[in-house]
């Protein structure tokens, strides 16, 4: 019955039903789609930065334009494209993964979501608005504090608006994990995608507030000038530094762990073998996400902190490859002795070791901080980052994608199409990456617009520039299969995969309450125990009853709508200050919406059980 | 959720916590304060970076006298401690009381704010300290500026839930809503006692 | 499984062909080939780590072999489950103490090195240099000697020389990788470095931090010259004489048109006017505004129209440009004039063996 009610819906009422939902699952999907498409856009950046140096002295781009695309890049990719991507999967598959019809605070779900994509969207609007935001992502004062023109205005109010969105994304999943559980999972039960989930929650929590005072500080700079980082009024630039990194390290481990949680929920399930080492893979993350906090002057070796400062940093720099060191090992003994089968979401989590191997001796190295002279700011930088970032996170995207795409949409990707992805993607990227470390001893400097000729750049940068097409050829490649998928691929069941943990655990397709009887969880790999057990199903934690779900609402559209329009007003209120009106509007739009929801009460519905088993909520 | 849910007819000891959505918002908040603290070490850290770039201004010696930090400590505390018996009466169902314990919370938060515009006006008009005098004046009215807007917020915040349930009474729905505000209170307090440590007493030194 | 194995040799084939073809990178610039104390002992310490982190990667690439060439599903046994192994202690405990060993081989030389690196104890007896960086040029006063000078660092050749340097507007930092690693030049405070030139020549400097359009195009040069040539240089500059008439007729109205449109930015001799970079030995120099062609031609672009070739320097609002109060003729007598100021016979040429 449903169903066709579903098939004669409107566009409109399918929109109105996406801008209002408060449903994780849809906001999964929101997340899906928006950081996919920021995805694309910062490969297209990532393309013109190559171009630009396939060969000496090009000039592709010019030299201020170049410094525009590879910011943006920079902030694209990690701000909207790898945060809100591994969002939708923790949106999509948390939930499911402990038993919950939903998280800690649905509505704010939904504005967290809302929230990123009013602040991506205010940075990509520099694009059309007088240039894009050109010192970095790092936004280094007072190379940021002097650009001229709106360019990092636009940075500094996008990753405001944006960042507050991640934060309160991050205490959602916090609660979520926490007081959502189904009975009897218990945290050391808890599958490692939704540990590392929580980790990282904690890392948003701690990490993004420092970026937010950051920013401030930039903005008050920049916008009503005050004198934190100009050194003619007192100010220290160097202060910026260590706000950035405060937040900016840990914000590297933020991207990395949800992926070593990806791997740690595929692998098991194609080797047919309990993940090896669960408890000390949980300490692992924990200790990873602690080091992260310790470490962040590691990316300031050459500012002049002296030998004392530097040595401490580079030894807890070190420290951290002891976790990650135990997570590859505690990996290849979950295959070992298994039952592999390789398919697509494999190939990713195979290559993913050897990869992030390389990515993580690189970071040793980097660490080791007189070594480090050499290396900073130069392509062998370039070159680590990318190998843990893309080799990493990327892969661990593509792998939850494939993996978790049944779940999302409940079809299988094409196999084909997604084997020829991986591999061209894969060769591009090492083709593309692997060059670099020698490029950048070789004396290549990160961010340079081009290079002069007979300085022995040549070669390694053409090879870099042939890498990068086969990535973009990888990535169209995703993209078709995306659509073939959706067009052509068929239907099919809850669990396709012979899964282990309870996402697995629900038909297809995943109710909107998700469990109609909360499970009970007897163990790690909770549905594989019962399966194990010669159930089908999970043992249900409770009687069919009434189920409680939270209402839909638009408020949270508006409230991050309120914020796109005053973020244009700070941004402009330098040039004309008939522009405050805009924030003084969108502010109020803002303080509005927060007064109604605090005033007006929000019990949310019930779904009565008669109902439940008519299908109603599907 | 149904109405005799949320008003049952004996209060639990702890109301705040007796629903789901009550837990959440708790846990949540507390998170959230979390995170507020690192905003505000952020800031501090800042402001001691730059408490002595006065950049020929004024520093901190000649502008700070205690007295008025004094009663604006004072003032502050007591609202703490009043917002303190609040919650308490609260936890005794006693509407009527933890109201006007809220409203002297917010009576004395109000004192305190004035007081603090008063200080920035002096400086401003009699010392010439402004937010673009030098780094110290932009650390020093960042810093106390972005706790006084959090007191402005909490203020409104709590005004807000008073008249919102004045006529209906304590229930299970709004009793998480009043305690997390009393939360954000104390929090603001608390830093409040570091900013009184770190900017006046060690700005006087 | 020979498809897969085969891809990845095809491709450590492919990167290890390209090394080979692209060598280690210019003598002058690689570092990978260290010709001074600091590119020494970063590549010592570069060497030690990489050989341990090839140590682990080689355990780590023996384990996942094997694990992929025996583990695979077979036919048959589709439906096989293996045993659901919890851990192993023994093993887990090797894989931390093991790791934490290797770290220490690292960590001890690091800290080492680090301190070795910033030690200041000579620093009061020897030569020391004021490095100033600028968008997108580099200033260097010597000021002990009353020297002042632009783009081309001259240094004695096996001497430890300190470098004090700071930043006149954004971050900058200064590179020779065939030298020493970098150090950041700060607007509000001065990093101190030391650098010393195991053999004479002339290295290749570049900023390596985003400094704006034109980082790119921020090359400087550090000569290294015998000790000699070095006291030759010195002495030579400090007695330069701005006033002295050039040969030619052209130089000679260049050198008025100079004195009228440029000085109050590019200073010559011992003045300590830096806004522009120092022109005292420009004559000498190898490249134009660090990274163009030296001749005459591409001279009279630069000065004509700077914004063509390096985005967002400041050159491009000096008043002759704005006022477009020189012509092409006038700029060329000036380019006459810049061209013949040789003050010293040591030059990037000197600085060889």
């Amino acid at each position: 019955m449903s169903t066709t009610i579903a098939q004669n819906r409107s566009f409109g009422a399918a929109l109105w039903d996406y801008l209002t939902t408060v449903d994780h699952k849809k906001i999964g999907i929101l997340y899906l789609v928006s950081g996919g498409f920021f995805f694309l856009l910062g490969g297209l950046e990532a393309m013109a930065i190559r171009i630009q140096l396939i060969k000496p002295a090009n000039d592709f781009v010019s030299a201020g334009f170049y410094n525009q695309i590879l910011t943006m890049h920079g902030t694209t990719m990690i701000f909207l494209a790898a945060m809100p991507l591994i969002f939708a999967l923790m949106n999509a598959v948390v939930p499911l993964q402990i038993g919950a019809r939903d998280v800690a605070f649905p509505f704010l779900n939904a504005l967290g979501f809302w929230l990123f994509l009013a602040g991506g969207l205010i940075l990509n609007a520099s694009w059309f608005l007088g240039g894009a935001p050109d010192a970095g992502w790092t936004a280094y004062a007072p190379l940021s504090t002097t650009s001229p023109g709106h360019g990092v205005d636009f940075y500094v109010l996008g990753l405001q608006i944006s960042g507050a969105g991640t934060l309160i994304a991050g205490i959602n999943f916090l609660v979520t994990i926490v007081n959502m559980r189904a009975p009897g999972m218990t945290y050391m039960r808890m599958p490692l995608f939704t540990w590392t989930t929580f980790v990282v929650s904690a890392l948003i929590l701690f990490a993004f507030p420092a970026l937010t005072v950051g920013l401030f500080l930039l903005m008050f700079d920049r916008l009503f000038g005050s004198g934190f980082f100009d050194a003619s009024m007192g100010g220290n630039s160097v202060i910026w530094e260590h706000l950035f990194w405060i937040f900016g390290h840990p914000e590297v481990y933020i991207l990395i762990l949800p992926a070593f949680g990806v791997f740690s929920e595929i692998l098991p399930v194609f080797s047919k073998k309990r993940l090896f080492g669960y408890t000390a893979m949980v300490f692992a993350t924990v200790l990873i996400g602690f080091l992260g906090f310790m470490v962040w002057a590691h990316h300031m070796f050459t500012v002049g902190l002296g030998p004392a400062a530097n040595s401490i940093f580079a030894v807890a720099t070190m420290a951290i490859a002891v976790p990650t060191g135990i997570k590859i090992f505690n990996w290849l003994f979950t295959l070992w002795g298994g039952n592999i089968t390789i398919n697509t979401a494999m190939l990713y989590s195979l290559s993913f070791i050897p990869t992030f191997t390389i990515g993580g001796m690189t970071g040793v190295m980097l660490a080791a901080a007189a070594a480090d002279y050499q290396f900073h700011d130069t392509y062998f930088v370039v070159a680590h980052f990318h190998y843990v970032i893309v080799g990493g996170v990327v892969f661990g995207i593509f792998a939850g994608l494939h993996y978790w795409w049944p779940r999302m949409f409940g079809k299988i990707l094409d196999e084909k199409l997604g084997k020829l992805t991986f591999w061209t993607f894969f060769i591009g990227f090492h083709l593309t990456f692997f060059i670099q470390h020698f490029l950048g001893l070789m004396g290549m400097p990160r961010r340079y617009w081009t290079f002069l000729p007979d300085q022995g750049l040549d070669t390694g940068n053409l090879i870099s520039t042939i890498g990068a097409f086969l990535m973009a050829f990888g990535t169209i490649v995703f993209v078709i299969n995306v659509i073939v998928t959706s067009v052509k691929g068929e239907k099919v069941g809850g669990d396709p995969w012979d899964g282990r943990t309870l996402e697995w655990a629900i038909a297809n397709p995943t109710p909107h309450y998700n469990f109609k009887q909360t499970p009970l969880v007897r163990g790690l790999d909770a549905f594989w125990i019962e399966k194990m057990d010669g159930r089908k199903e999970m043992t249900p934690a409770e009687p069919v009853d009434d189920i409680h779900m939270p209402n839909s609402s638009i408020l949270p559209f508006i409230m991050a709508l309120g914020l796109f329009i005053a973020g244009f007003g700070f941004i402009y209120q330098v040039d004309n200050s008939a522009w405050l009106a805009a924030v003084f509007i969108g502010m109020g739009i803002l303080l509005g919406c927060m007064f109604i929801r605090s005033v007006k009460d929000d019990h949310g519905y019930h779904i009565h059980k008669e109902d439940l088993d008519k299908g109603a909520g599907l | 959720m149904s109405n005799d849910t949320l008003n049952p007819k004996v209060m639990p000891e702890e109301p705040e916590k007796a629903t789901l959505e009550g837990k959440n918002k708790f846990l949540g908040f507390w998170f959230f304060l979390g995170g507020e603290t690192v905003l505000f070490a952020s800031l501090f850290g800042t402001f001691l970076a730059l408490r002595n770039s006065t950049n020929g201004g004024p520093s901190s010696q000649e502008l700070f006298g205690l007295d008025l930090v004094f009663i604006m400590t004072m003032l502050l505390l007591t609202s703490s401690l009043t917002s303190v018996v609040a919650i308490y009466q609260m936890k005794k169902n006693n509407f009527a009381k933890m109201q006007a314990w809220l409203a002297i919370t917010v009576i004395l938060g109000f004192g305190f704010l004035s007081l603090e515009i008063y200080e920035f006006y002096e400086y401003i008009t009699l010392e010439d300290f402004t937010f673009r005098s030098s780094a110290f004046g932009s650390a020093f009215y960042t810093l106390v500026g972005f706790h006084g807007g959090h007191v402005l917020f909490g203020l409104l915040w709590i005004l807000t839930l008073m008249i919102r349930n004045a006529k209906r009474g304590l229930n299970l729905y709004n009793a998480p809503k009043f305690y997390v505000a009393s939360l954000y209170w104390h929090f603001i307090d608390v830093v409040w006692v570091f900013i009184f440590t770190v900017v006046y007493l060690m700005g006087v030194i | 499984m020979k498809g897969w194995m085969g891809k990845i040799r095809a491709l450590f084939l492919l990167s290890s062909l390209a090394l080979i073809l692209s060598g280690c990178g210019r003598e002058n610039l690689t570092a990978f080939l260290p010709k001074g104390y600091g590119a020494e002992v970063s590549l010592n310490l570069i060497i030690i780590s990489l050989a341990v982190m090839i140590f682990v990667f080689i355990v780590v690439m023996i384990i996942y072999t094997v694990v992929l060439v025996k583990y695979r599903r077979k036919k048959g046994q589709e439906d096989y489950i293996p045993k659901q192994t919890e851990g192993n202690k023994a093993l887990e405990i090797i894989w931390t103490v093991i790791p934490i060993l290797l770290l220490v081989i690292i960590a001890v030389p690091t800290v080492s090195a680090t301190f070795d690196l910033a030690d200041e104890s000579e620093k009061e007896d020897t030569l020391n240099i004021k490095v100033t960086g600028n968008q997108y040029w580099w200033h260097f006063s010597y000021e002990d000697e009353e020297i002042q000078t632009s783009q081309d660092l001259y240094i004695p050749v096996g001497k430890r020389i300190y470098l004090n340097m700071v930043s006149s507007d954004v971050l900058h930092s200064f590179w020779v990788p065939s030298i020493t690693g970098k150090m950041d030049t700060n607007p509000e405070n001065e990093n101190t470095m030391y650098i010393e030139a195991y053999e004479e020549g002339v290295y290749w400097g570049k900023c390596a931090e985003l400094c704006g359009p034109s980082h790119s195009l921020m090359d400087f040069k550090i000569v290294a010259v015998s000790e000699e040539e070095y006291n030759q240089w010195v002495t030579d500059m400090q007695n330069f004489d701005a006033e002295a008439v050039p040969e030619t007729a052209s130089a000679q109205e260049g050198q008025e048109l100079f004195q009228n449109n440029c000085i109050s930015c590019h200073a010559l001799g011992s003045s300590p006017v830096a806004v522009a970079p120092n022109l005292t030995d420009f004559g000498n120099r190898t490249k134009i505004a660090g990274v163009l062609d030296f001749d005459k031609e591409t001279l009279v672009g630069w000065i004509s129209n700077p914004e063509e070739f390096k985005e967002g320097n400041k050159m491009t609002n000096a008043e002759y440009l704005k006022n477009g109060s020189l012509s092409e003729e006038e700029i060329s007598k000036i380019a006459d004039y810049l061209l013949q100021l040789k003050p010293t016979t040591i030059t990037p040429e000197s600085a060889t063996n």
